[in-house]
């Protein structure tokens, strides 16, 4: 990836909440604006930088879910209960106040419809997020690029992006649901962990040189992308973000 | 496998303080196996400090601890690191 380079230091930024989107019981999108913004990649993050009265300081890192658009910037946050960060962000921030954050950051696990495709998304629980960043940078260009989506959440009530998802498939995107604690009455989709056998039958043949992002729990990924070399996949056009049990 | 276990782009920002640069597109070239690979890719621990693995054969590749105002790092692992400038 030849691609320019993000130069300089970071330096964090004061960005104001403007919109509070609830996604699901757990998961809540946050929109800045960043007056600073130098505008970023699908697939980028932020740190964010929060400072208590006796001079504490916490920081985390989110996946950006938003396409570029100009000093708007949107996280999706899943509030852990014990966290020290994403409780205080989908909580009690309130619209208008500020926080601190530096980004974009990163450049391996970004996607921009000129990369082409076909690409493959696999997304665990809120992996899903920087996926959606790529899926929403594709529709905003009117880019046909051949994408898929396997999505695998615990039921239907887990699903980020749900509706959004819907409305954005066909003219080449296909989403993929596997719902693996409960499913609805009547449904049909996967209910299982994603397998090699899902896989197979999801993604793209090998032939085809289909470019994977996969993003999720540190085992979700793991089996991911083991299965994936094991289907034949070349493993550096397999790209995995990882997230821990802890931070939040 | 270790739950803990992140990849690189959980130091991005770490490491771009440090450096200046982007660095999870740099490559790196593992002092032991010799295998050569996207920062963004490799395995990350994190603990009082951050350790760096290989993804291919498990070497430490580097090393940081970082306080408020300093940070310390150890590449002894890393034989070459190829950036784009």
């Amino acid at each position: 990836m030849a691609r320019t380079a993000v130069r300089g230091r970071l330096t964090w930024q004061l960005a104001e909440l403007v919109e509070v989107v609830a996604e699901t019981l757990r998961v809540t999108t946050i929109v800045f604006d960043v007056p600073s913004w130098p505008g970023h990649r699908a697939g980028q993050h932020v740190d964010v930088r929060l400072t208590a009265e006796d001079g504490y300081q916490a920081e985390r890192s989110y996946s950006i879910a938003s396409a570029p658009d100009g000093t708007r910037v949107a996280l999706t946050v899943q509030r852990l209960e014990d966290g020290e960060v994403s409780p205080y962000l989908t909580d009690e921030l309130r619209p208008g106040e500020k926080i601190e954050l530096r980004g974009p950051i990163g450049g391996y696990f970004v996607w921009e419809p000129s990369d082409g495709g076909p690409l493959m998304l696999v997304a665990g629980g809120s992996g899903v997020v920087p996926l959606m960043a790529m899926i929403r940078t594709r529709a905003a260009a009117r880019d046909d690029t051949e994408t898929r989506l396997l999505y695998s959440s615990r039921s239907e009530d887990d699903v980020i992006y749900r509706d959004e998802l819907e409305r954005l498939s066909g003219n080449g995107l296909g989403v993929v649901h596997t719902l693996t604690d409960s499913q609805p009455p009547g449904w049909t989709g996967y209910a299982r962990r994603v397998d090699p056998e899902m896989l197979a039958e999801v993604a793209p043949r090998p032939a085809e040189r289909p470019r994977f992002y996969a993003c999720g729990p540190t085992p979700f990924v793991e089996a991911v992308a083991e299965a994936l070399v094991r289907l034949g996949h070349d493993p550096p056009e397999i790209k995995t973000e990882r997230f821990g049990p802890t931070g939040g | 496998m270790d739950e803990l276990m992140l990849d690189g782009n959980a130091v991005a920002g770490l490491l771009q303080e440090v450096f200046a640069v982007e660095i999870t597109t740099a490559v790196g070239t593992c002092a032991s196996c010799g295998a050569a690979g996207p920062v963004g890719a490799v395995h990350v621990y994190r603990g009082a400090g951050i350790v760096l693995r290989c993804p291919h054969c498990g070497n430490t590749l580097a090393k940081i601890v970082k306080s408020d105002s300093r940070a310390w790092i150890d590449l002894t692992g890393i034989r070459v690191l190829e950036v784009s400038v």
